[in-house]
């Protein structure tokens, strides 16, 4: 099952991943901070529509986002 | 359902792009082009062969973050800096980087006549049209009209002039090989890049002269702006002036191209 793991400590909450998803809105931004006081992002897939394509990983300037598939 | 199927990584942090936190502002797209270089330093198998040339500016620290040789250069310098490596060590694969203050300013000499030269190196140029480190004051690049903190009342052509094309300028030099223009707004153009790097870094092995990969990028902190609007930014006003695409590309390097 495709799926992306975020490194929250490196996110630097930009939020250029949130923009790219083609199934929507898979990648959020989150609500909680880490410890830089940046709020990261976070995955959403309740549904398992995550295809692996890593448009988010592309996007970000951080490399904090690892893809499986 | 059973998951039979073993999970694979498809994306993940390139071996020549160290472990690190980068010190880039949240949204900036230099970790973009750091991780693209490192990715092709990857594919290509370069890494101990490659040496970076780190510019002044913000990306001074570049040599922190790509995992080959590096050298720091003087303001500016280090197309000049680049030419002496290659010059004594034909066998590395040398490369500038540089930011838009360092190379369209103070170094704008440096790079024409590196280029004229035809010097077998390669220059990534980051064109965020605004000095960056310094604290968003006006640059050679930086657009008509646009409000930097030492034109508050946006860049008057009268009093300033017009921004600098580099590949526009440097494409007309006889020992230029491979000259465009790239973004990375989006995951198809930061694809366009990377294909860019490669066929750079493939000129400089194959020795047909000088290449150049202009990227246009940003600078959400010293343009005021949310890293995603800033890329809004760049694709309404940044690329109008700086329009993307192939500015050079020698016959001897459309036959490299064709073979691979």
């Amino acid at each position: 099952m495709p799926r992306i793991v975020i490194d929250v400590e490196r996110c630097k909450g930009c939020g250029l991943c949130t923009q790219v998803c083609p199934k929507g809105d898979l990648v959020q931004m989150s609500d909680e901070f880490n410890s830089k006081g940046y709020r990261p992002s976070k995955f959403v897939d309740p549904e398992k529509k995550c295809i692996g394509c890593a448009f988010c990983a592309n996007m970000c300037p951080d490399v904090a986002i690892t893809v499986y598939r | 359902m059973s998951e039979a199927k073993e999970e694979k990584i498809v994306f993940q942090r390139p071996k020549a792009l160290c472990d690190v936190v980068t010190h880039y502002c949240p949204g900036c797209l230099h970790g973009v082009v750091h991780r693209v270089i490192a990715e092709v330093i990857d594919d290509l198998g370069i890494q101990e062969i490659t040496v970076g040339i780190a510019p002044v500016g913000c990306s001074v620290l570049a040599y922190n973050y790509i995992a080959t040789d590096f050298a720091e250069a003087a303001h500016g310098r280090a197309p000049a800096m680049a030419t002496g490596m290659k010059r004594v060590h034909p066998e590395l694969v040398v490369f500038t980087y540089q930011g838009d203050g360092d190379l369209a300013a103070i170094g704008t000499n440096e790079l024409i006549h590196a280029a004229t030269r035809g010097e077998n190196i390669t220059t990534i140029f980051i064109n965020n049209a605004i000095y960056g480190m310094t604290g968003g004051q006006m640059a050679p690049t930086t657009l008509p009209g646009q409000v930097t903190t030492s034109t508050p009342r946006g860049r008057d052509t009268k009093l300033a002039g017009f921004p600098v094309r580099v590949c526009e300028l440097v494409s007309t030099l006889e020992g230029s090989a491979y000259i465009v223009r790239r973004s990375a707004y989006n995951p198809s153009e930061i694809r366009k890049l990377k294909a860019a790097i490669k066929t750079a870094f493939q000129v400089q092995m194959a020795g047909l002269g000088y290449s150049l990969v202009e990227v246009v990028s940003n600078c959400p902190t010293n343009w005021g702006m949310t890293p995603l609007e800033s890329l809004k930014w760049l694709q309404e006003n940044m690329l109008a002036y700086y329009p993307l695409g192939d500015y050079k590309v020698k016959d001897s390097v459309k036959e490299l191209m064709a073979k691979k």
